[in-house]
């Protein structure tokens, strides 16, 4: 951080424009603001996910955590994730007729993985 | 549950992989209005307990227990789990209902969940096992009190959604999550803090789990704590809506709120226009008072006062929940005897100013109405700026945060974050357009249409449900560390176990720590060389000083010592003291307006005490004249002859003899006396005699001839029920 001059309490001259805002328009005004610097944040969210969040998800489908953040560790070596971890899981199954935890455990064992590649039509690095 | 018999260890960590929560979601008390008890009314109060233990002053008003309609705080974290679920039972019996685990240091930056129960250091590492223990006691506690106690911990670090998922299948009820507490104080990256943090409240919001922010931390950072007020209201805003928008009920959102400021400051000058424009802008939202701790020093004293006058903003203002601070926070980890304290300030300051703004209100003029606005003002110039800066990312990376101005002042001293910075950054991934997340409580982006889901099903359903839907698919891990685990320390304490042998105990079993309180004639630093010395020559492993107050410089220092001490007691090698059985105080009064009683009294022999019988007969110390006995005092030095006669004359029923002096055993020689000249009189059978002294041993006594004796510490009433109780009985034979 760049190291500025203080700066004095200048209060009195920038509020100016709430001087005479009623005490509902400054709340109205608070909360649009709050309203402005929130939305770009859960944008991000909404758009974008993390190992946290996959083995969240993961463990939700019933795998343990140490199952979990192996098979989130995987999933990022494979170049998956934008695609979920949980949905590579649950693809493998489909594409194999077994089950949930048949295909985690599978995958966990370095198992199935150029499969799911294949057929999320992701390169494989292997 | 019986209350005479300690909650079993061993039993509660017995089958943990079987347990199930009993529910879901955060509980509130209970609202009675217009309770009354013992006469009295109040208006702020909620529903009794089963079972609790009262203020010390209660047994003047029949003992009651009235409940403040506040949910009451506890924090509970010693890094033994075990220990603590005893001293959530203390917790809970002086009024908690609202259990908080700190977590051990370094758990925000363990990439995943921590499994089986490690010792913690300043907290508990939280864990599914600890995690149901500690449900599983408070299901039996809850039980026992009467009342659902909520179970609180911390949703955040690195692994927040991961934590949030164990919370949400494991029952707790309450927990913190704020990802500015990541970026500011943990330096966990903010692009990853607040993509896992829809995630992680999502899941919340699926449990009901009532959510606490962190705000109050930057109080506790900053340089100068009371001019972080504008940013905090920023804070709040920040995540009280990033955590709407997850998808939390509004209900569930509370603001942790902590007055800035503390004495010597003019506490309520500055406190109270802050907690007034909080509550102004988020009316919406919940409170959660905290307390100060910014200014905690090592007197228990000092921080008691500080807050109770917290409260006293509770309750001009309001709090829906309570917190309370252990008193001994400035100076150690908490321990059993001040969370129990905490809890009982909480409760009496709460119960004291029951009903206050039915009697004054806050102005609407002058200095609290312009002193609000004025802080709103700066919070919305700070968010203004924030929003010029680039945002709120920007704004911590320019070190708008924590600064020890007050806004718009700014020193740049604030904490800034680089945004591409901190732990795990670079681990933000964007979702592909196929991206998929078959689970329930997912946010954000998720292409269900793929697998021929529509908007109204969950997208578990392509898998049969989650654990969500389907508690037996959670995987239950025991222990991963044969050594760092909670039998391993059961074994090394197991002798103190439900068992006869104690040690005292602050925090763990068997600890052996005590706190001794000296008062020295001397200045500061000699009296704490001399205090160590005397804590050696006590015998106290480990004597530290806790705490220092000089009375005047020259004259005295007060220092309070910590040590251990390797004493056990067996308690069946103790022996304890009849306990007197006696009659209520309306029983003794019922039966004396019946049965009017003369007692003459009097200090016999060559003896000028007074003190003592007065203590037992006058009215205003709580004496037996208040049940209505007629007393006829003799005075001091009274004959033991003089003493029977006045009897006889009076027609008393009963003669009290006090007797102070011991010497060459005359106490007991007198009751003799007294006794056999009776029986000379022919008296002896219809009159009560008791004796009183600070040497008197009531064995002792009734061997020398009198129907009871009284030693240090007897009070009015144990004379009384007992006069009662025998005259009772000489009338039946």
């Amino acid at each position: 951080m760049i190291k500025h001059k203080n700066r004095e309490d200048d209060y009195n001259s920038r509020r100016k424009h709430l001087e005479n805002l009623t005490d509902e328009e400054l709340k109205n005004r608070f909360w649009d603001l709050a309203e402005k610097a929130v939305t770009p944040l859960i944008d991000l969210a909404y758009k974008n996910t993390t190992p946290a969040i996959e083995r969240s998800v993961l463990l939700r489908m019933g795998f343990s955590s140490l199952e979990a953040k192996d098979l989130v560790d995987k999933v990022l070596n494979h170049g998956l994730i934008s695609k979920g971890a949980g949905h590579v899981v649950y693809r493998l199954a489909e594409l194999e007729k077994i089950s949930i935890r048949e295909s985690g455990l599978k995958l966990i064992n370095n198992q199935g993985w150029k499969k799911v590649q294949e057929s999320f039509g992701v390169a494989s690095n292997e | 549950m019986n209350k005479n018999e300690k909650l079993d260890i061993l039993n509660i960590l017995k089958d943990l992989d079987k347990y199930e929560p009993r529910r879901r979601g955060w509980t509130w008390r209970e609202p009675v209005y217009n309770l009354e008890m013992a006469g009295n009314l109040y208006s702020d109060a909620s529903k009794p307990l089963k079972n609790s233990t009262p203020l010390p002053a209660a047994k003047y008003f029949d003992n009651i227990d009235p409940q403040p309609i506040q949910v009451i705080t506890s924090e509970i974290a010693s890094g033994r789990f075990e220990d603590d679920i005893r001293r959530m039972r203390m917790a809970a019996w002086h009024g908690a209902d609202h259990l908080m685990v700190i977590r051990t240091a370094g758990q925000s930056h363990f990439d995943g969940l921590i499994e089986g129960t490690p010792q913690g250091v300043g907290g508990v590492p939280i864990t599914r096992k600890q995690v149901r223990a500690q449900r599983k006691a408070l299901d039996i506690i809850e039980d026992e009190v009467g009342r659902p106690i909520n179970y609180h911990s911390y949703v955040s670090g690195v692994a927040g959604p991961d934590i949030a998922v164990m919370f949400a299948e494991e029952g707790v009820n309450g927990a913190h999550q704020d990802p500015q507490y990541n970026v500011l104080y943990r330096n966990i990256n903010m692009i990853r803090s607040f993509v896992d943090a829809a995630e992680s409240k999502k899941i919340m919001a699926w449990a009901d789990i009532l959510q606490i922010d962190g705000a109050h931390n930057a109080n506790a950072t900053a340089m100068v704590a009371w001019k972080v007020m504008p940013e905090l209201m920023v804070q709040h805003a920040i995540n009280s809506l990033f955590s709407e928008k997850a998808g939390i009920k509004k209900e569930n959102i509370a603001l942790s709120t902590v007055p800035p400021t503390a004495a010597p400051a003019p506490d309520l000058k500055i406190n109270l226009p802050y907690a007034k424009a909080l509550r102004d802008f988020f009316s919406d939202y919940k409170m959660r008072a905290q307390m100060n701790t910014k200014y905690m020093e090592s007197s228990t004293r000092e921080a008691t006062v500080t807050h109770v006058l917290n409260m006293m903003i509770s309750k001009l203002t309001s709090a829906d929940i309570q917190s309370t601070i252990t008193p001994d926070e400035g100076r150690n980890v908490p321990w059993h005897m001040y969370n129990v304290e905490a809890c009982d300030t909480a409760k009496q300051a709460l119960i004291g100013m029951d009903g206050l703004l039915e009697m004054v209100q806050l102005k609407d003029n002058g200095y609290l109405p312009s002193k609000v606005r004025e802080l709103k003002e700066r919070a919305i110039l700070f968010f203004e700026e924030l929003l010029e800066s680039g945002g709120y990312f920007q704004a911590v990376e320019d070190g708008f945060f924590i600064d020890s101005g007050i806004y718009p002042e700014r020193n740049y001293d604030g904490i800034s974050r680089k945004i591409n910075g901190g732990i795990g950054s670079n681990t933000v991934y964007p979702r592909d357009d196929d991206y998929f997340a078959p689970v329930t409580a997912h946010f954000g982006y998720n292409n269900i249409e793929q697998y021929g889901l529509n908007k109204d099903e969950s997208p578990s359903k392509v898998i049969g449900g989650c654990t969500f839907e389907d508690r037996k698919k959670i995987q239950y891990i025991d222990e991963l560390d044969m050594e760092d685990n909670v039998n391993q320390r059961l074994n090394t304490t197991k002798k103190y176990l439900n068992s006869n042998i104690i040690k005292p105990e602050v925090e763990w079993a068997g600890d052996g720590t005590l706190v001794v309180d000296i008062t020295l004639p001397t200045s500061i630093r000699y009296a704490e060389a001399a205090s160590l010395e005397i804590a050696k020559k006590m015998n106290l492993i480990d004597a530290e000083v806790i705490h220092r107050e000089v009375l005047q410089n020259a004259e005295a220092t007060r220092i309070q010592i910590k040590g251990k001490v390797d004493i056990e007691i067996d308690l069946n090698k103790l022996t304890l003291q009849k306990e007197p059985d006696l009659l209520s105080d309306e029983e003794i009064r019922n039966y004396i307006n019946d049965h009017p009683m003369t007692i003459v009294a009097g200090t016999v022999g060559e003896d000028e005490h007074s003190v003592g019988l007065r203590e037992i007969i006058d009215i205003k110390h709580g004496g037996i004249e208040k049940y209505g006995f007629n007393c006829i005092y003799l005075g001091t030095s009274v004959p033991i002859t003089k003493l029977v006669d006045a009897a006889i004359e009076t027609n008393a029923d009963a003669i009290l003899m006090s007797t102070i002096i011991s010497h060459d055993d005359i106490h007991y020689k007198n009751m003799k006396k007294t006794s056999d000249y009776a029986i000379e009189k022919g008296v002896r059978d219809k009159l009560i005699i008791v004796a009183g002294g600070t040497q008197v041993t009531p064995d002792l006594a009734e061997k020398n001839g009198v129907d009871a004796g009284f030693g240090r510490g007897t009070k009015g009433h144990h004379v009384a029920s007992f006069i009662v109780k025998k005259k009772v009985e000489m009338d039946e034979n």
